[in-house]
């Protein structure tokens, strides 16, 4: 537990303020001590050791550290660590299994939407926010949705199709489950 | 990159939250949804010795309309509530049309239409369309609660009129007297930059008849510029074509546009004067499709 807060400070002297906080990461519920300033990702990354989540600019533009923040899509480096206390986080990690595949995750295989995949795990989760939120996208609104999310490999193209495929295939999966 | 340290408060009501800001005496920040304040203590442009986080107060995520109309947006309102919203586009099209052009959709889902405005940037797109829309903000401190017109609650660039232990609880958006007609244009370079040049246009119609006319534009001055009194050259009038140059000309007369890496001084002016003909135009054929 000491490892994040030495990420921070190495040697914290008594005036360093180190909160306990209780976060539900995909699914299991963690506590840590965290320094206030702490990034999320940082935490995640380091503290976690979820290296899913990417971290990118670190200027809340390039949407690398995107998770899911009680279900909706948030820049992980533009949230301290001690502000989840109570909330439920989900990274890539959370999504799927190498066995089992979410949908997007399966779309982003099968269209060949990634090339670096260093922008991917936000990709993912992006899309899965938006997935949950409107199941029959069009291809503006795949775009719309991602556009906070950059790809330096510039792969948008397939990027969209693979949400798409994505899109489809929960679709078509959905009556099956009833 | 880490800020300098802080310290850190969840408050569960406005009442503690204020009594923090008072111990901080000038040296405690609000935090809301952060968008714009983490970066900046990150890049440590600011650095507060505590930050208040209100993401715990209940009872501030709330967007209602009065019985007369008054629009009130409460601190914790998302930008992405406002984008998501089915009646604003009918009661306040102006803020709708806004609503999906601010930072980018993530961002969106996070920070908070009022600290937006507290943050006070010069290029910011919420200033504009309340100061258009003649808006106001509802603050609180240790005497109570005040009201502050927007165009007096943005004193300097990222400079806000509240006092240290006061904090923005509310903004509020006067009711349309005739039908709201109006929008807001941006030109950015890509989606997430800051304005190239926008122009929040917020008409009151009484028939085809301009009854009041708001107007103001971000990213063409060292802050938001307030063209009210340019627009008003519409009011008692038609949107005729005549009508509409004339007031698009006394808009862009009223920009201070800077030549830098998004444009030159002259672009940028006859960006808002487009923007201006382009949505006073657009309201003209809808009013003629509607009468």
């Amino acid at each position: 537990m000491s490892s994040l807060y030495d990420e921070v400070a190495p040697n914290p002297g008594a005036d360093t303020p180190v909160r306990r906080v209780t976060i539900e990461v995909n699914g299991e519920k963690r506590t840590v001590d965290v320094e206030p300033r702490l990034l999320l990702v940082h935490l995640l990354r380091q503290g976690l050791a979820l290296t899913g989540t990417h971290s990118g600019c670190d200027t809340s533009n390039c949407g690398a550290c995107t998770v899911l923040f009680d279900g909706s899509p948030l820049k992980s480096c533009t949230m301290f660590a001690v502000q989840a206390d109570g909330h439920k986080v989900e990274t890539v990690e959370g999504m799927g299994t190498a066995s089992g595949l979410h949908p997007v995750q399966e779309g982003f295989k099968e269209e060949h939407g990634l090339q670096c995949g260093f922008c991917t795990p936000g990709m993912m989760l992006a899309s899965k926010a938006l997935l949950e939120r409107n199941p029959n996208p069009t291809e503006d609104e795949v775009r719309w949705a991602l556009s906070g999310n950059l790809c330096r490999c510039t792969g948008y193209q397939n990027i969209v199709k693979s949400v798409l495929w994505a899109a489809e295939k929960m679709r078509n999966d959905q009556p099956q489950e009833a | 990159m880490y800020p300098p340290k802080f310290a850190y408060e969840a408050p569960k009501s406005i009442g503690e939250a204020i009594a923090l800001l008072e111990a901080g005496g000038g040296e405690a920040k609000i935090l809301a949804g952060g968008q714009s304040l983490i970066p900046m203590v990150k890049l440590r442009f600011a650095s507060p010795e505590m930050l208040v986080d209100i993401n715990g107060i209940p009872g501030l995520d709330y967007m209602t309309i009065d019985p007369d109309g008054t629009l009130r947006i409460g601190a914790l309102v998302r930008h992405e509530d406002l984008e998501q919203s089915t009646t604003l586009a009918a009661t306040h099209p102006t803020l709708a049309a806004a609503a999906s052009l601010v930072a980018d959709p993530i961002i969106r889902t996070r920070g908070t239409f009022v600290g937006s405005l507290c943050h006070a940037d010069p290029q910011g797109d919420w200033s504009a369309t309340m100061i258009a829309l003649g808006g106001r903000i509802v603050v609180q401190g240790p005497k109570g609660k005040r009201e502050i017109d927007l165009r007096n609650f943005v004193v300097g660039p990222f400079t806000n009129a509240l006092a240290y232990n006061e904090i923005a609880i509310e903004a509020v958006i006067p009711p349309a007297k005739g039908t709201p007609r109006g929008s807001y244009l941006k030109l950015e370079r890509r989606v997430g930059d800051f304005a190239t040049a926008s122009v929040a246009v917020a008409l009151d119609m009484n028939g085809a008849t301009v009854g009041r006319a708001g107007c103001a534009l971000a990213g063409v001055g060292g802050r938001t510029i307030d063209a009210n009194d340019a627009i008003s050259v519409l009011v008692g009038k038609t949107l005729t074509p005549e009508n509409i140059e004339a007031a698009a000309d006394a808009v862009a007369a009223a920009a201070d546009p800077r030549t830098d890496h998004r444009g030159s001084s002259d672009y940028k002016r006859h960006i808002v004067k487009t923007f201006v003909t382009r949505i006073l135009t657009n309201i003209a054929h809808s009013e003629q499709k509607a009468a």
